[in-house]
């Protein structure tokens, strides 16, 4: 029998550009909560003020970090979960290499200050289009592959292609509705929504670009590649027939939770926070399907440091999915709303959920892609603790800090004036904005590391091809 | 070899890629129906504030004092009102028939030129434009905000993060020198502050777009009028020459001033329940 070749040029390409854009997007990330610890470091240059770098910061993570991620991990799993090449390996590169592009003129325009104002949708509307082209390819071809498998052999789409297939038809349709606008130049548009429709509108992308673009899709990834590094299947499917539907279902509902107590009607926020408790369910059903799956195999976390990012990634996805539904409560959402506690709180998810899920597919993935062992496993372990040990002081610095700044806006002395100026409470942040800063260079520092060992495993790899070549010859 | 009739919708969905986009496409629909569609017909929305007719008529009948009514109508293919929102005097200064507290009204072109820099340099980021109903916020900030203030705001600048204090009512709060020294340099005023300084929006002049482009008005209010912003012919035309002169500080400063100064909201009445 001989093994099926993939379309894997394109899984690389992708895959090594995600961790570019790890190091690039956290770099930018902890140089802007630098600037909040000291506002001297905006060095009165424009194109890197601590908001438009923020903004940046945000795009690269998500949509070129994230985005590549689940674009190499969707096209390696596609193939190897129905035995088949892509539907188009052609389409693939052009869809990567148009992304790349899209994004890295995403940055450029970002910086200069070009920007829809909606948050995590500011791409101006040409590369909004392109952005949104790129995705629809990316669909097609991901479908398309899954609908020219052999029945015979595969007559059942397996579940991570379930999750990514959620993202998609998700992601299309709310990317395309928050981003209705009309233009007015090539750089400027308006949004053809306005007041609480737009913003219902907004947080309804807002929260499920959470929801599905970095929940759904990577619980894809988790499916696919915790059994395969774990060697064990699954551990429930009906288990995860549920967290599907009732994930596709539930998040949407979500975004309501960003507008409570505003001009909203209440109705709206109060289903949004009602739907957001009952969503802890699935989410910890999900968590524990993936946990669960180590069952008989628990000692290979003391050995397995790629497995360690995985599991380690569960346990942040169940802490975020309990710690969201808790915020969403109306009574602790007054507290945290506009605070801190929601930087935090995103970060658990994006850090511990979104990153380290993603670190472990990719050192799983580059070991498969170039047919090698990784040039340093010490070098894994020893970023799995820079990333643990930095998301954990991040999202510490956070809630301090949120939990902190709610009370003190709050907060009335014996005469019954309030007891703080807004200053104060600024003033009172600097410590945990300083620690997070710190927080945020550990986990730069362990994707550098990432990077500077996946570079040497594959010149390890070609250099051995080489010289294989070269004895066979 | 699998069996081929399937047991369940789950079985059938699973063999059937095309069956599954159809079923998810339709789970992930329902929230938004319920969730979103309402919010563009019921009246309580926007404070039972109404646009009547295709020109940007609005009233309220049940809080009358939150919208500025005029009354526009189309002459000759123009469109014309009772009323100006701005207007050139003989003198050459701008003059307007609306009245601090006469209720919410679309932007000046100078207001508007300010609010896309608040845009183009993030300020939204950090500063939120929508105060709660809670007692502390309404002794920092003022009345909690309601939807009709935002109903020009294309896209909304309620914001999500109080990095800095909530500026929906910052109006007339202080005075424009304040807030241009504030802008140059925010630590000489208010230490403890982490704001960067924007140094450029006093040199920048407002007319200015990218790359040496102008910055054209009349494109930008015929765009916003296409999707319900009332402006008449009149208005759109004076547009340019509303902004000429000015930098961009002069803009975002005119802006920020008008921020909550529009609705005088009367402290008696029960605006959402």
């Amino acid at each position: 029998m001989t093994k099926p070749q993939y379309d894997d040029g394109v899984v690389k390409y992708l895959t090594v550009l995600a961790v570019v854009f790890l190091v690039l997007g956290t770099l930018m990330g902890t140089f802007a909560a630098s600037q909040l610890a000291w506002p001297a470091l905006n060095f009165d240059i424009a194109e890197i003020t601590f908001a438009r770098l923020r903004v940046m910061h945000t795009n690269t993570v998500i949509f070129a970090f994230g985005g590549m991620t689940l674009m190499a991990t969707a096209f390696y799993t596609v193939q190897r979960t129905n035995g088949i090449k892509l539907f188009s390996n052609k389409l693939a590169w052009i869809t990567a290499v148009l992304f790349t592009v899209g994004l890295l003129l995403g940055v450029i325009t970002l910086s200069m200050g070009m920007t829809q104002g909606k948050e995590y949708h500011e791409l101006i509307w040409p590369l909004d289009i392109a952005v949104a082209l790129v995705w629809v390819l990316y669909t097609f071809n991901f479908v398309m592959t899954i609908a020219s498998r052999n029945k015979e052999t595969h007559s059942h789409v397996y579940v991570s292609n379930w999750f990514f297939l959620g993202m998609m038809i998700m992601i299309t349709y709310l990317y395309v509705v928050n981003g209705l606008a009309i233009p007015v130049s090539l750089f400027t548009s308006y949004s053809i929504f306005s007041g609480v429709q737009d913003a219902m509108i907004q947080w309804w992308w807002g929260h499920n670009a959470v929801g599905f673009f970095l929940t759904a899709g990577f619980l894809g990834i988790m499916y696919y590649f915790v059994p395969k590094q774990a060697q064990r299947p699954v551990y429930s499917y009906r288990l995860s027939v549920i967290h599907f539907w009732a994930l596709m279902f539930g998040y949407v509902w979500l975004g309501a939770h960003h507008l409570q107590y505003t001009a909203l009607p209440d109705w709206t926020g109060s289903l949004g926070a009602v739907i957001s408790l009952a969503m802890i369910i699935p989410s910890w059903g999900g968590a524990l399907n993936g946990m669960l799956t180590l069952s008989g195999a628990w000692d290979r976390l003391r050995t397995d440091y790629i497995l360690r990012f995985l599991i380690m990634a569960l346990a942040f996805y169940a802490m975020a999915t309990f710690e969201g539904p808790v915020m969403a409560a109306k009574t602790v959402n007054a507290l945290s709303h506009y605070t801190d506690w929601t930087i935090g709180h995103v970060h658990s998810g994006a850090l511990g959920w979104v990153a380290m899920v993603s670190i472990g597919a990719i050192y799983h993935m580059v070991m498969k892609l170039w047919k090698t062992e990784m040039y340093s496993m010490r070098l894994i372990n020893f970023h799995f603790w820079l990333a643990t040990i930095g998301t954990v002081l991040y999202i510490v610095a956070m809630w301090v800090s949120g939990i902190m700044q709610g009370l003190m806006w709050r907060a009335y002395d014996e005469y019954g004036m309030l007891a703080y100026t807004f200053a104060e409470s600024v003033a009172a942040m600097h410590p945990y904005y300083v620690m997070r800063a710190v927080g945020g260079v550990l986990f730069t520092s362990g994707a550098v590391v990432m990077l500077y060992n996946i570079v040497m495993t594959i010149k390890m790899a070609k250099a051995r091809q080489t010289s294989t070549v070269a004895a066979n010859a | 070899m699998a069996d081929q009739t399937p047991k369940n919708f789950q079985d059938r969905v699973e063999r059937n890629i095309f069956a599954m986009i159809l079923a998810t496409a339709f789970v992930v629909s329902i929230a938004g129906i319920v969730e979103i569609v309402p919010l563009f017909y019921l009246k309580s929305t926007v404070d039972y504030t109404e646009k009547t007719d295709k020109y940007g008529n609005v009233k309220n009948e049940k809080f009358p004092e939150l919208v500025w009514e005029r009354t526009f109508t189309e002459q000759d293919g123009k469109v014309v009102s009772d009323k100006r929102l701005y207007y050139k005097k003989a003198d050459g200064t701008w003059g307007s028939d609306w009245k601090q507290g006469d209720g919410v009204r679309p932007h000046t072109p100078l207001e508007f030129a300010g609010r896309d820099i608040y845009i183009r340099e993030g300020c939204y980021i950090c500063h939120s434009q929508m105060i709660r109903p809670f007692r502390d916020e309404r002794e920092r900030y003022g009345h909690f905000s309601l939807a009709t203030e935002s109903m020009y705001d294309r896209p909304f600048q309620w914001g999500s993060k109080r990095t800095g204090p909530d500026l929906a009512r910052v109006g007339g709060k202080y005075s424009d020198e304040w807030h241009v020294m504030h802008l140059l340099r925010p630590q000489d005023l208010v230490p403890e502050s982490v704001m960067p300084a924007y140094p450029w929006l006093a040199e920048n002049s407002v007319d200015n777009y990218f790359f040496g482009l102008t910055r054209n008005m009349k494109a930008r209010m015929t765009a916003l009028r296409r999707v319900g912003v009332p402006y008449t012919d009149e208005e759109i035309e004076l547009a340019q020459e509303h902004i000429e002169g000015k930098t961009e500080m002069d803009a975002i400063v005119a802006y920020m001033q008008v921020l909550g100064t529009m609705v005088k909201l009367d402290d008696s009445k029960v605006y959402r329940e």
